[in-house]
């Protein structure tokens, strides 16, 4: 027997131990995959996906799309995002939309707040939770935001600490975890440094994102495990863009690593700004078939996804990015 | 193996009975990955095979002689399957004699039974590949016969090739499940790699057929296969129909795989799936192997090219992220 394979199954992880006795038979390499037993889908698709749509989608449709989202099982559905319109026509209508949706109890519905105006816009509009985004790179956060990295943590700590005030969490977002379109390679203890920095302001959950979706499993694997030195890993999530392929295998290196939080899209809605024509976010559709294939729970029906992807797609006039919807739809 | 590899002797594991019970285990967060990994690619056969526009043979043969001058060291040129199953390879002959071969490149060749591997032989052929199936159903719609019916004609072929010292590859498909049984146990997958390495296949690829495979059954059906023959000698040809193929193959790297089929451009459609993709891009293996610092030999642009070359002429998109991504960065 070349090969040697125990599962255990024990308080919520999924172990499984291999002894490969064939690639060396001096010593045992001994190698785990500890999997979690239940992953947590946060679907960005309403907000990061169709802000990066060129068409404005109207109101009525947004919610329509997030109400049908509401029906699938997530827990966490990202609704819209508090900018100010000059920048982010897309999402002008936020306050209507997070007034507008039927909010499913044990779901939450976070809302981006970029400063002070639009998170006491999100307060009136009536959010429960908000989110920031930080950035890795120093340009991406002066060309996206105008302003330093620093500048940036600044504004995010009086949001912060208004938020706590009034017992609104918030979630922490750091861009170009894995590249930058303008700086290209970005050093992951600069990931680790801003990480940090959330973590410790306030933010209750860190999700890493791969923005121009250039990450393999060995960037990933290298600038998660300077992460883990500053932020405990059950504090963070990944949000891997799929513009080259590789939002899957990376997910896979970051649950391999004891992530428990993946950010998608249904539909894999919106596309990549930096590279034209291609596709953006994972879609939430094909990271819920791998989970499952693999006995991880989600608490998400595929089925329902798969159909509130349908009605956006229909509305957009275009193809879906899943692959799985592709091949649902289609089979003979 | 890989520098970054953490040897642990003796393994430490503590158990606690108790109500609280866990398992605690030392430092093991480092993953087994080669240094090298050989890509086969398939994009002019199993690609080409599964378009449905008939390319001439003057473009097949251009097509190849591209691949030879990106670094792969095996590409699957050409089926010798009879023209009324498979007529997008009814020019098999021409296009073996047309190709240029590189040195240090492979070019092997499917040869279903014994005429096609005495076809194969005249029209120069140094290497061939049979294709066994996991899944009974599908042997029989596919390829007329059971899965033993086909043991017999490929060990025919086997001790022909032997007896010319011509490698034989074999194929076991429906691998991680089959378009017409579902579900397929992986101890027949195993018995069937098993049975192809006896007889004297020198590799196994095992196919995800129909791409619905995940890295856990990617990994149980792995553990299974590798009882029988060893990892060395195992490949994984793993399709993208679900997205899937990526994290699979991962998977098999994980687990000692050394192998991996691709297509160029994602060549070649699910013929159970219409519209959706089949093959799993040669372009995007590469730019996540390479990205693991993981080497292959081959100049991932110059794939780039002769995807684009193929894909202008077949008048689509390709299917690979990276040749998307690269052709339109701003």
């Amino acid at each position: 027997m070349s090969a040697l394979c125990i599962k255990l199954q024990l308080k919520g992880y999924q172990l499984f131990l291999h002894f490969n006795l064939q690639s060396c038979p001096k010593c045992l390499h001994l190698y785990s995959h500890e999997y979690p037993d239940f992953v947590k889908i946060v679907e960005v698709g309403p907000r990061d996906g169709l802000q990066n749509e060129k068409e404005i989608v109207p109101t009525g449709v947004k919610i329509q799309l997030i109400d049908m989202l509401s029906g699938t099982g997530l827990s966490v559905i990202e609704a819209t995002s508090f900018v100010s319109s000059k920048w982010v026509p897309q999402m002008s209508d936020h306050t209507e939309v997070l007034r507008g949706i039927q909010r499913a109890p044990n779901v939450r519905y976070p809302v981006l707040t970029p400063n002070m105006q639009g998170f006491q816009d999100a307060v009136a509009a009536g959010a429960t939770e908000v989110a920031v985004f930080g950035s890795a790179s120093e340009t991406f956060s002066r060309k996206n935001i105008n302003c330093s990295v620093d500048e940036s943590m600044l504004r995010f700590k009086e949001v912060i600490t208004l938020a706590k005030g009034q017992h609104i969490p918030v979630r922490g977002y750091v861009s170009c975890a894995l590249g930058c379109p303008h700086e290209g390679h970005i050093d992951p203890s600069k990931v680790a440094q801003v990480a940090k920095s959330l973590y410790e302001m306030g933010c209750y959950e860190i999700s890493l994102g791969d923005t121009i979706g250039v990450g393999t499993p060995g960037s990933m694997c290298e600038m998660m495990q300077t992460v883990m030195k500053e932020v405990p890993v059950s504090a963070l999530a990944v949000h891997c863009h799929d513009t080259y392929g590789q939002a899957l295998p990376n997910i896979l290196t970051a649950l391999q690593m004891g992530v428990r939080v993946v950010d998608s899209a249904v539909a894999g809605l919106g596309g990549c700004p930096y590279a034209q024509g291609s596709t953006g976010n994972v879609s939430t559709e094909d990271v819920l078939y791998m989970l499952h294939g693999m006995g991880i729970e989600t608490g998400v029906n595929l089925a329902k996804v798969v159909e509130a992807g349908d009605f956006i797609c229909n509305f957009l006039c275009r193809k879906t990015n899943s692959k799985v919807a592709q091949a649902s739809s289609k089979t003979l």
